[in-house]
């Protein structure tokens, strides 16, 4: 049904149709509003069947999830930013014990300095902890890939981390379809593990595991989410069928067809890109967007067919690596590093800042021209950075990065700026 | 099989033979339907108190929930010397996932056979005192607060002896650890740390608490089987020596057990809703040197020659605790 919705209450509305037994939350925004939806719903006793465990914790919420998952629980929990930094360890388990646990990630910087806004850094500090990592686009894609995740996590035993970009997605009120508990029903099929904590058939799960057989584990562990990709394939049909509107696979191609350049971006700012192209298609560049939804496991042989006809491909990313570069062009040039298409590291919309149409189509007009750098911070405001060095030190203000951090600015100037 | 009585003493104990017990008087151990829940073929040194403890305490805990139970177990040597891949010494439902989140998977599990109507099915919970009082103390203490249908159980051997023997907030005044060494003007762990779990765990008046040591183990399995009858958080602590970070003979641990007990350093006690119900009195009360003496961690008390001081600042604890919980016979509670 057609329902003008916050982001959030989309979220919680497409949790609580495919059944959750076990929800434990701790508040960090700006996940809170999808779990007090969830509560609420549990409380009053909509969602039946369902524990709502207040946590102390989000290394409490996620080891609650892995108890409980263990125990053969369909099972649910949300943060954020440095909430899951704190359970970071949890993350890891949960993986490497195999249990098909969905959480939302609701994107948001990691301080210092602290910053409640969006950003991938979060996502990107657990991009190697084997889960399989989701992005949603639209608010429509984020309430899907929620009863999608709990599909595909319980089919592959592999947990599942729904991205959905923190207040863009997550506090903005959007037109959403959400389907009928029916749908969902007949899509999501009761959670019925092969092996669970069972008195009636015990188990040791989560034995030490020495040098002898632990490279075989990991092994296998890289062979689950290489299957991803082809379970992936599998589900969006089903899901077409049942919900009567096919996801977009790996990701959404838009005005690829004869694409010199592509721009490329995960989650909330894919929308924007797609704005822009249309924008430089105007003024006759060549030019499409592609919006990846699976990050990980990492859709390396779709996206070299897709960009190996580009002549340079924009990353618009929303995290960097300090001392390295952008995690995702990262991934992206060597998918490409057989084929033609230099990769541009265009890193944007860091803890929250817009990334605006007008920005976008800046960066694709310098690569049409061939004056875009192959990293490039974008929207830099050189003012603010030169204040930041003369101001520092002589009046009393508060600081973001100490004066370490303004004496290399000043010595060495920004790197790319716009 | 035809029934076997099977002799069951502690010499030098207190303790009767269930050889002249009524066969609903005799300890889970003595019966044949015991469920072994840790079995034969793991990894423990010689002398373990842990094992010993954690076979009592979960077979009482099996009897007592009629074999439906599952257990989560933080990191330590319990986890490390039962469960080399690709083998397991659990015989019961069982999952080892994190060192601090023992408490928390607990609580998780409970919430899963809630949501599945599976209340019969019981959770225990169980750690080392590093997994207890340090690293597992937030999820812990969370479990308590929300009062979660889960028995938590420590295994309390007063330092980190899986890493190597280092220092824990469970670590005596005195101790040698690896990291509170027996070097400097004030040689062991310093006076005045440490926390008390026990009496923390009273603080959340949570349903059930209680104490034990290896050397009584019939009283052991009485307050599993005790806290099995509480729905709720239950706290049981178990003093369990470890002859490799004590520095003493395989042989002692039951009798240090004892003297642990008889000297008052460690208060055996029950309480309920937070009000201690009742303390196990000491029988001959021994001084705190008989118990220092044999351990290797406090020989720096008695070489070159005895530091009459410290071995006095150790007594006065052990008075205190006689004072406060009434150990003594003749002393109420």
């Amino acid at each position: 049904m057609l329902e003008q919705i916050e982001g959030s209450q989309a979220v919680a509305r497409a949790v609580g149709l495919s059944r959750p037994e076990v929800i434990c939350a701790y508040p960090i925004s700006p996940q809170t509003h999808i779990v007090e939806a969830l509560s609420v719903a549990v409380k009053s006793g909509a969602l039946e069947h369902c524990e709502f465990v207040n946590v102390e914790s989000e290394f409490a919420a996620l080891s609650v999830a892995i108890g409980a998952s263990a125990a053969g629980a369909r099972s649910y929990t949300a943060t954020a930013s440095q909430g899951l930094l704190y359970m970071i360890e949890a993350v890891y388990n949960a993986a490497g014990l195999g249990l098909p646990i969905v959480m939302t990630l609701a994107n948001r910087a990691i301080g210092a300095p602290i910053n409640i806004w969006n950003d991938h850094s979060d996502a990107m500090a657990v991009r190697d902890a084997g889960w399989i990592q989701l992005f949603a686009e639209t608010n429509q894609d984020a309430a899907d890939l929620h009863i999608y995740a709990f599909r595909l996590a319980e089919q592959l035993s592999v947990p599942v981390m729904v991205n959905m970009d923190g207040f863009i997605l997550t506090h903005a009120t959007e037109r959403v379809d959400l389907p009928s508990q029916e749908q969902v029903d007949a899509f999501l099929p009761p959670y019925a593990p092969r092996t669970y904590l069972d008195p009636a058939d015990p188990v040791s799960i989560g034995a030490m595991v020495g040098p002898e057989a632990f490279t075989e584990v990991r092994y296998l562990a890289s062979l689950r989410q290489h299957e991803a990709l082809s379970s992936i394939e599998q589900i969006d049909e089903e899901f077409g069928e049942v919900f009567g509107r096919r996801p977009c696979g790996f990701f959404s191609s838009y005005r690829m067809e004869d694409a010199e350049i592509v721009a490329v971006a995960m989650g909330s700012a894919v929308g924007t890109l797609k704005d822009a192209v249309d924008d430089m298609r105007e003024q006759g560049v060549r030019v499409g967007a592609l919006g990846l939804r699976t990050f990980r496991p990492f859709p390396a042989d779709a996206i070299r067919s897709a960009l190996s006809g580009s002549r340079s491909v924009l990353v618009f990313e929303r995290a960097h690596s300090p001392g390295f570069g952008g995690q995702l062009s990262a991934d992206i040039a060597a998918t490409l590093r057989s084929v033609e298409p230099t990769v541009h590291s265009v890193v944007s919309g860091l803890g929250g800042r817009p990334v605006t149409r007008r920005s976008v189509a800046s960066a694709i007009q310098a690569s049409a021209k061939g004056e875009l750098g192959l990293e490039t911070f974008l929207d830099l405001d050189e003012s603010l950075l030169k204040r930041e060095v003369t101001e520092l030190g002589t009046a009393r203000r508060s600081s973001a990065t100490g004066g370490a951090v303004a004496q290399i600015i000043e010595s060495s100037g920004p790197q790319g700026a716009r | 099989m035809p029934f076997q009585p099977i002799k069951f003493y502690q010499t030098g104990s207190f303790v009767v033979g269930n050889r002249l017990l009524s066969e609903d008087q005799r300890s889970v151990q003595s019966s044949q339907a015991r469920t072994n829940s840790l079995t034969l073929g793991h990894r423990a040194c010689q002398g373990c108190g842990e094992a010993l403890g954690a076979r009592y305490a979960l077979d009482a805990a099996m009897r007592a929930s009629g074999n439906q139970m599952v257990v989560a177990n933080a990191t330590g040597c319990l986890e490390v010397f039962t469960t080399p891949f690709p083998e397991t010494s659990w015989q019961i439902p069982w999952i080892h996932s994190l060192f601090g989140n023992s408490a928390a998977v607990g609580t998780g599990i409970a919430a899963a056979l809630r949501s599945k109507g599976k209340q019969d099915i019981r959770v225990v919970a169980q750690a080392g005192d590093g997994g207890t009082v340090d690293i597992g103390f937030g999820p812990l203490s969370g479990m308590f607060e929300r009062n979660d249908d889960v028995l938590f159980i420590c295994y309390d051997n007063e330092a980190y002896m899986n890493t190597g023997v280092q220092r824990s907030g469970a670590t005596p005044p005195a101790a040698r650890t690896a990291t509170t060494d027996a070097v400097g003007p004030h040689p062991g762990e310093d006076f005045g740390k440490g926390k008390n779990l026990p009496l923390i765990a009273m603080a959340h008046e949570i349903p059930y608490v209680a104490t034990a040591t290896v050397a009584e183990l019939r009283d052991l399995e009485y307050k599993v089987e005790k806290a099995m009858s509480f729905h709720g958080a239950r706290y049981i602590h178990v003093l369990v020596p470890c002859p490799l970070g004590w520095g003493s003979a395989p042989s002692d641990t039951i009798r240090l057990s004892r003297m642990a007990k008889e000297t008052g350093l460690f208060p055996v006690f029950e309480a309920e809703g937070g009000e201690v119900t009742s303390v196990s009195k000491i029988r001959h009360r021994l001084p705190v040197e008989e118990y220092l003496r044999p351990q290797r961690r406090y020989q720096h008390l008695f070489r070159p020659q005895p530091d009459t001081q410290t071995i006095g600042r150790i007594q006065a604890i052990a008075d205190k605790n006689i004072s406060r919980f009434g150990l003594l016979n003749g002393e109420p509670k």
